[in-house]
């Protein structure tokens, strides 16, 4: 079948100001919207730019602003797209600043994510083999394990779009899959980076986060969590 | 720039090694086409092997029978000193992985759990949930984030900058900018991973190009067994997308149209656990006899409904949420449709065990490499090993190599490497060539794809040969439409190509003179293994008129090679 889309472009080599193009796109309603990226590619416009890398959803290479919600386009598919709109718009993930058309800068991103201290603090001496770990206690993370650092949470939430220095929703989920790992001995010096301004307590509860996550991450409670940490358990 | 050490590519091997070279003290880089937690080793599913003995049925399991199972799974082509070697130290990385935080799904114990995999005597395939791969991919970057070592995100290695003796370096290109610079260093590891697109039908990523095998190989560099080209058993049909072995070790089915567990006449013993290369060929043969389903052009079904929603959910939740995701199946209730996929190479940069390679000052490690631990056929589980275990010997030597190395880096030398791949890139931009990269790119992946799979024979493999020089030779008119400096794909995706033309020529070479079989490499018109000829390693050599083949015998310590039976 043949789709319409729309595509925010950008390339400041030859235009000061964004634009849109316009492309009729020969694809199946099984296809992934990142098909349609690559048909347009391939056979339309080759100067196009956009990153892909796995194309199921596990590298976060291709997260977008998809008919206007955050999505990973290799696992949002042209069904789910055509729902919601005859036309499909794409465009760069918001609050970043973009490089060339699709394409944002993701340093500040990873800064935030590495200001967290994304690993495992553990001062004792290791042991021969593994440290155990109970069901209870890997329960305990496992749910902020899947995180893929695809930057579709943060660049979805209002709070972060206004405030440059929140940390943002993926660097706290980062914190809190180490702070609630059992192996883990950083906590209080991740809650005291969190309790900062940019911290936990920026987050207004407005859940865009939940809503844009690819993984199914339950981003708010892990939130909660780390707040009610910091604030009842000083252990 | 200069570094001690580059690591090019931020994947398993290319993370572990620069970890080891940075905790030996040496000035270490990585330089990466994406981000490193982008990389395709994220896409691992099913777990990683090491006889660790945590489970009750395994209580006796050994790295010996670890290697045994290996050398046999590579059909006696892996080197068995090297065999030894990465599973001798597999039990010491794994707790190391452990300790440095990768989320293992636990025994009742609290130990970390395994599960069968494909191949294996006993249990032995280390597990986190069915995502091990990202798992342990997120803790070696937070690894190098924790030792602060220096990553050069988007930037694209073109060439490496050797002169008659030794390698000075690499230039690269900035993604970002669309600048071209060198890099000094006195030691370069390719850790880039693999080579699947050079195939259609592939559960590998878009970036798994493996033009950098190209870029070793025109400097000087053998690849080796090219040749043996792992297809997956379960991909989904369509995209290919990998449907983890670990969802057969928790007992899943394969079944046909008849409703049979047809591995039943294949593998009597192992059924849907025998070594990949067996059940591919199984499920091809199925399919090619009308067994299948027509669905993606040819399928079986995997059976998933007896293990149980809980099972499901707990061990295999990965899976069971791409199959709903791209066929809106879910395996709780419906049999999965798959088929095989291209998804390893076993061959690729000749190393030795500690990942270096002829030309001093570049190693290399992980798929991209071969070493050989693989052989003729990988077994599951021993991929992920083999990035974390050559990963911290390829980085160990470099870190060694550099405080032994006396000479410095020539300037000269990068300076002239940067002159000349600047002027080819600037050649490659102006160019309006009638060739186009999507035509050329997409005649060799569906050649591959028809006439290298998992059954040959000697016409279309010398058909595909043809073809390889043929689009070589067309390569040289190609034109690049993009013009623009910034975020120019369409120049590096032609870039890549000129790489993918050379690997895609050496496995095509490779293939055509091998005449036997054995492991992936399975020809219809010489259908048994032949030690006595054929027990050797295929080096390929760059030539202008294309790969030169030499031999080099395999190290054998302990095994004798035997029939594999399963």
């Amino acid at each position: 079948m043949q789709v319409q889309f729309k595509l925010k472009r950008f390339n400041s080599e030859t235009n000061a100001k964004a634009y849109w193009s316009d492309h009729t796109v020969e694809i199946e309603p099984t296809d992934r919207v990142l098909d349609a990226l690559n048909f347009i590619k391939w056979n339309l416009d080759p100067t196009l730019a956009y990153r892909r890398s796995c194309a199921h959803g596990i590298c976060g290479s291709d997260a977008l602003v998809i008919n206007g919600r955050n999505r990973l386009a290799c696992k949002f598919l042209m069904k789910q797209a055509l729902k919601e709109s005859k036309v499909i718009t794409v465009e760069p993930l918001r609050g970043f600043p973009v490089l060339k058309d699709l394409v944002v800068d993701m340093e500040g991103f990873f800064a935030k994510y590495r200001a967290v201290k994304p690993y495992l603090i553990n001062h004792e001496r290791e042991p021969e083999k593994e440290r155990a770990q109970s069901a209870e206690q890997h329960a305990r993370f496992d749910f902020t394990t899947p995180c893929i650092l695809c930057a579709a949470c943060t660049t979805s939430c209002p709070t972060f779009w206004a405030d440059k220095e929140y940390l943002g929703p993926a660097a706290i989920v980062q914190a809190h899959r180490f702070i609630f790992d059992s192996r883990d001995q950083g906590g209080q010096e991740r809650l005291a980076i969190l309790a900062d301004s940019g911290g936990v307590f920026t987050c207004r509860s407005i859940f865009n986060c939940v809503e844009a996550c690819p993984r199914g991450i339950d981003i708010t409670r892990a939130i909660y969590e780390v707040r009610q940490k910091m604030l009842f358990d000083k252990t | 720039m200069k570094h001690q050490v580059i690591v090019v590519g931020g994947g398993l091997a290319g993370l572990r090694a620069a970890v080891e070279s940075a905790m030996l003290g040496a000035d270490t880089a990585v330089l990466s086409l994406l981000y490193p937690v982008r990389s395709h080793s994220g896409a691992a599913q099913g777990g990683v092997n090491a006889a660790l003995a945590n489970m009750p049925e395994c209580k006796d399991d050994t790295p010996a029978k670890h290697a045994y199972d290996t050398v046999k799974g590579s059909d006696f082509l892996a080197d068995q000193d090297c065999a030894e070697i990465l599973t001798s130290d597999a039990p010491v990385r794994i707790y190391e992985l452990e300790h440095w935080g990768v989320p293992f799904s636990r025994t009742p114990e609290g130990r970390i759990a395994q599960r069968p995999f494909g191949g294996a005597g006993y249990p032995r395939t280390c597990y986190a949930s069915d995502k091990t791969g990202l798992y342990i991919l997120h803790t070696l970057n937070e690894q190098a984030v924790k030792h602060g070592i220096k990553v050069y995100n988007e930037w694209a290695v073109l060439s490496l900058a050797r002169d008659g003796a030794m390698n000075h370096g690499l230039v690269a290109m900035n993604l970002q900018t669309g600048e071209i610079a060198s890099f000094g260093a006195d030691a370069v590891i390719i850790a880039t991973g693999g080579a699947g697109r050079i195939f259609r039908r592939t559960s590998n990523a878009m970036q798994s190009t493996g033009y950098t095998l190209g870029m070793a190989y025109r400097a000087g560099v053998p690849l080796k067994d090219m040749e043996f080209v792992q297809f997956h058993p379960t991909t989904i049909i369509g995209t290919n997308i990998l449907m983890t072995e670990g969802a057969r070790g928790e007992g899943g089915y394969l079944v046909n149209n008849q409703g049979e567990r047809f591995m039943s006449k294949y593998a009597p013993k192992a059924m849907e656990l025998a070594p990949r290369d067996i059940v591919s060929r199984s499920i091809q043969i199925e399919i090619n006899e009308g067994h299948g389903f027509p669905d993606g052009g040819g399928c079986v079904h995997l059976d998933l409904r007896h293990l149980g929603r809980e099972k499901i959910l707990e061990r295999l939740p990965g899976i069971r949420d791409l199959a709903i995701s791209f066929l809106g199946i879910d395996c709780i209730e419906k049999p999965v449709p798959i088929q095989p996929g291209q998804h390893f190479i076993m061959g690729g940069i000749d190393t030795d065990k500690d990942g270096a390679t002829i030309l001093p000052g570049v190693f290399a490690a992980g798929e991209c490499a071969s070493v050989s631990v693989h052989g003729a056929n990988r077994l599951g589980g021993n991929s992920l090993l083999e990035c974390v275990v050559m990963g911290q010997r390829a980085g160990a030597a470099a870190g060694n190599f550099v405080k032994a190395k006396s000479s410095a880096i020539q300037d000269a030398v990068l300076n002239d490497a940067v002159k000349k791949t600047s002027a080819d890139v600037d050649a490659l931009l102006k160019s309006d060539g009638k060739e186009r990269l999507v035509t050329l790119r997409d005649t060799m992946a569906q050649t591959m794809t028809d006439n290298i799979g998992i059954f040959r024979e000697e016409k279309p493999m010398a058909d595909a040969l043809a073809t390889m020089r043929e689009l070589r030779a067309r390569f040289r008119d190609i034109g690049v439409d993009a013009k623009n400096r910034k975020f120019n794909l369409d120049l590096l995706r032609t870039i890549e190509l000129g790489g993918m033309l050379d690997a895609a020529e050496t496995i095509a070479a490779g293939a055509l003179a091998r005449k036997e079989s054995r492991g992936a490499h399975s020809r219809l018109d010489f259908k048994t293994r032949d030690d006595a000829n054929w027990m050797k390693h295929t080096l390929a050599h760059f030539t202008p008129d294309g790969a030169r083949l030499e031999y080099e015998s395999v190290v054998q310590t302990k095994w004798q090679p035997e029939e594999r039976k399963y």
